[in-house]
């Protein structure tokens, strides 16, 4: 009874936590906005808008108002939805609205519901990838310290570490797709379209991001492991007759998980919100490459959209790693 | 029950359980070898009993980890023939050597939280060391053959706790559950390293008790590793004095204890300290003199102290009244929990009082003062290990800022030589100490502001039995040349008693008992502090029999202080 309640009492508490990060999060975004040289209306007019005409779009856009004003109708936007009037015509965005994209008139929210698809099946593969090869490895060159094995894979995750993801995936698709012709250049297809394409064609930025993470773990994993080896309670098992195999497997591994839970949980938040690069690469039509474009182009509805989902994105994996991390170590207390 | 070894024709009746011949050690340290044990012979035939004592660094622990093989890949170079259960330790192929460890030989560990996986059910890490020595065995069962084996070490609602996690299990509980650990396998000896360090001495007795009757309904054989002579006496039959990794003196314990050979035996049985001596007359006559005259230097008043908030609020003291005389000893006694550090830190004011006052000379403290200072427990931790001794004296007289660098310095110095260290030691580290010379700096760094009263919180019980003497009569000689209040609080009952004027009992935050000293351990009113009083192990091997008999028949108290 008391454990359901401390349970019911986290999330809770979790929640507030969220919704306050998020609301603080959205606030430094407008307020960076304004600090941003260069006018949302003149560049979402166009260049040969003339004063009139970019006033026009400035009261359109409602960027004529004060900008407690515009935070305030964001606001209002995202719980209660709001109308938009685009010159000619009036546009219902159902709550929750994140506002309407300088560039196109697009809703946000459409956007970024487009670019979830490609984002998550790059993340979730990557954390496959990464957790798979990361760990694995550490454990590896664990059981096999002060061996060939383990220096040669101490090299080859210092390798992995001190390569920059671009030049991992540059030197993957030319020597998969353009020497090798293993796989033909990847172009995305959505896994509702058609899943064995959809894998092919996921198969080397997976295989990109899932190593360039994998480095850190292999490490993490490794040294945790190591930790864990010399704490009193291995030795206990040792004295009776437990394999050093099982030491590992069994006993060790299940005290460096910890530390893996809790880095996995903010990797996976980050690339959520986007592995910029990764998608950029691959041509992913993701939530990291649409960040970009709006940046680039000052479209602060879509920007805040973008970054507030990332925001989500990490708070939620953070808390589900606070819940792992205290099933894996009973002592834990979640408050 | 252990299958015999096909490979060696001698094992039968004749060839003994464990067999140490001329067995050295040595652990490579960068450029030189440290020798840990040296030349040393042993046996043990079937069901038998050897205690191995010794103090800190004589290499008893290492004899215990070698009977094992856990030497093995470790880089520590082993010479001479280690055979237990026919099996050879030395040249036996790892499998065999898997079947040896738990399977014939047993180790139960000394720190009973950290040997256990912090991360796993008691229960499951009893099946899988249980599962390794009888594969045959389904998982159900190996769960099964877990909730028996800690039922049989006495722990309450076994099949329920078995799924608990050794963090939720009190010290005393995880001793049983390391040792339930060792039945599981059914080995033919035990061996224990040290298995009641950690524990209080109500749980310690506990503990040697059930020890006692696993060997009588088993038949298994044990050896008992421990720097404390009464464990020892009250366990084993032989034992065998160990110093600088040598066998020193060897025989049946109440030989070697009664009519000690060895001038080294002889020292060691002189440093340990009798619960049942009176006080040394010649420290307590000044004592007493200056506490006759009643002037009362501290004073506690119904002093509470509380933990945590609302529902996890704990009260560690709870209305305590105590007052400390000029130039007396005021012991504390009391087993883990009980509020005695709490207590003696608010005595200084290091803590504050829930509720409460903390009188000195009539004046209620409202923050630390000079003249009442502490000695703390681990003489380790409590020293900064990236600065010399000599600045950690130094220290308070800085904190004071009435004398200048080169003052300082010269009564740091000062001080060095008055607990007994050379003042050119003064630029030397922490770890280039030993555990008492440690402690003695500690001592020097209260001494400097030039207290009036220092709490000594365990100051000796990190220390072995020789340095604990040293230590506590050097405590004696500055009490009666700079008429320093003390109080001492200790676990060890032997311990206050040899230093204190008079005594407080604590048990759950109050004080049950308080007297002279001699009234409280001679006479004692409160049914607790008896069950304190008959759980301390004595060095009569005879006469520990009679008090197990005594604790089995009428231990009700003791089985209910054990939570």
């Amino acid at each position: 009874m008391t454990e359901r309640f401390t349970g019911l009492r986290f999330a809770a508490k979790r929640l507030v936590g969220a919704v306050t990060v998020l609301l603080v999060l959205s606030v430094v975004l407008y307020a960076l906005f304004y600090l941003v040289p260069g006018d949302p209306a003149q560049l979402a007019c166009g260049e040969r808008c003339n004063p009139a005409q970019v006033a026009q779009v400035r009261g359109q856009l409602g960027l004529d108002e004060p900008a407690y004003a515009q935070y305030l109708h964001f606001l209002q936007g995202v719980f209660a939805g709001r109308d938009y009037s685009t010159g000619t015509s009036l546009q219902h965005c159902a709550a929750p609205c994140l506002g309407l994209s300088h560039q196109n008139d697009q809703q946000v929210t459409a956007l970024i519901v487009a670019g979830l698809p490609a984002t998550t099946s790059l993340a979730i593969g990557a954390l496959v990838v990464w957790l798979a090869l990361g760990v694995g490895t550490g454990l590896l060159s664990a059981l096999r310290r002060g061996g060939v094995t383990e220096r040669v894979l101490t090299v080859l995750t210092l390798a992995g570490t001190g390569t920059p993801v671009f030049i991992l995936g540059l030197l993957l698709l030319m020597a998969v797709c353009a020497y090798l012709r293993w796989l033909p250049f990847p172009s995305y297809v959505p896994l509702s379209q058609d899943p064995e394409q959809w894998a092919w064609n996921m198969l080397l930025p997976w295989l990109t991001l899932g190593l360039f993470e994998s480095a850190k773990y292999a490490r993490l994993t490794r040294s945790a492991t190591l930790e864990v080896l010399a704490e009193d309670h291995i030795r206990t098992f040792r004295a009776y007759g437990v394999s050093e195999r099982a030491l590992v497997t069994r006993h060790a591994l299940r005290g460096a998980l910890p530390p893996v839970i809790a880095l996995s949980a903010l990797d996976l938040g980050q690339v959520m919100g986007g592995a910029m690069l990764t998608e950029q690469l691959f041509g992913l039509p993701g939530l990291g490459r649409l960040l970009v474009d709006s940046v680039r182009s000052v479209d602060l509805p879509v920007v805040v959209g973008v970054v507030l989902v990332i925001g989500t994105a990490v708070v939620i994996a953070n808390a589900v790693a606070d819940v792992l991390y205290a099933l894996a170590d009973r002592r834990v207390v979640l408050s | 029950m252990t299958p015999h070894q096909p490979t060696d024709p001698a094992a039968g009746t004749a060839e003994p359980l464990v067999e140490v011949r001329g067995l050295t050690v040595d652990f490579p340290m960068g450029e030189e070898t440290v020798r840990a044990v040296d030349d040393l012979s042993f046996r043990l035939t079937a069901g038998q009993a050897l205690g191995i004592v010794g103090e800190s660094g004589s290499g008893k622990s290492t004899v215990a980890a070698a009977l094992l093989g856990l030497h093995r890949g470790t880089g520590a170079h082993l010479t001479g023939t280690v055979r237990v259960g026919g099996i050879d330790v030395a040249t036996a192929p790892v499998r065999e050597l898997r079947r040896l460890r738990g399977g014939i030989a047993a180790m139960v560990f000394q720190d009973p939280l950290s040997s256990l996986d912090p991360y796993l059910p008691i229960g499951d890490q009893i099946a899988e060391v249980h599962r390794i020595h009888t594969p045959q065995v389904s998982r159900r069962d190996a769960r099964q053959r877990a909730i028996t084996v800690l039922d049989r070490v006495g722990i309450p609602d076994a099949a329920r706790r078995s799924r608990s996690r050794p963090h939720e299990f009190s010290g005393g509980m995880r001793q049983r559950a390391l040792i339930a650990m060792a039945l599981a396998c059914a080995p033919r000896v035990l061996v224990a390293d040290e298995p009641t360090t950690a524990l209080d001495v109500t749980v310690q007795a506990q503990i040697l008790d059930l020890l006692h009757d696993l060997r009588a309904e088993t038949g298994m054989g044990l050896v008992l590793v421990s720097h404390d002579l009464g464990v020892v006496a009250s366990s084993v039959e032989d034992m065998l004095v160990m110093r600088g990794g040598r066998a020193v003196e060897r025989g049946p314990v109440g030989t070697v204890l009664k009519f000690p050979r060895q001038p080294y035996t002889r020292e060691l049985l002189a440093a340990v300290p009798r619960v049942e001596a009176r006080r040394a007359p010649m420290a307590a006559a000044s004592a007493l003199s200056s506490a006759s005259t009643g002037d009362v230097l501290l004073e506690a008043a119904e002093v509470r102290r509380e933990f945590g908030r609302r529902k996890d609020r704990t009260v560690a003291v709870d209305g305590v009244s105590l007052t400390v005389a000029r130039g007396e000893t005021l012991g504390i006694v009391g087993e883990s929990g009980s509020g005695k550090t709490t207590l003696g830190r608010m005595l200084v004011r290091l803590l504050e009082p829930s509720g409460g006052s903390v009188r000195y000379r009539g004046h209620e403290l409202t923050g630390v003062h000079s003249d009442l200072q502490m000695v703390f427990q681990d003489p380790v931790s409590s020293l900064n290990p990236r600065r010399g001794i000599g600045e950690s004296v130094a220290d308070p007289l800085r904190a004071a800022g009435n004398l200048t660098d080169m003052e300082i310095t010269r009564r740091a110095r000062e001080l060095l030589e008055r607990v007994g260290l050379d003042p050119r030691w003064y630029h030397r580290y922490p770890h280039e100490f030993s555990g008492g010379q440690r402690q003695r700096v500690g001592i020097a760094r209260a001494l400097a502001p030039g207290p009036k009263l220092i709490v000594c919180d365990e100051p000796v019980s990190a220390l072995d039995v020789s340095t604990q003497a040293q230590v506590l009569s050097l405590l004696a000689e500055l009490q009666r040349d700079l008429g320093l209040a003390l109080v001492l609080i200790a676990h060890d009952l032997a311990v206050v008693r040899q230093a204190s004027d008079r005594v407080a009992v604590m048990r759950q935050g109050t004080v049950v008992e308080e007297g002279p000293a001699d009234t409280v351990y001679d006479a004692p009113d409160n049914p607790y502090t008896k069950a304190l009083l008959a759980a301390v192990p004595v060095l009569d091997p005879a006469e520990a029999a009679l008090r197990r008999e005594a604790r089995r028949n009428g231990g009700g108290l003791l089985r209910a202080s054990a939570g």
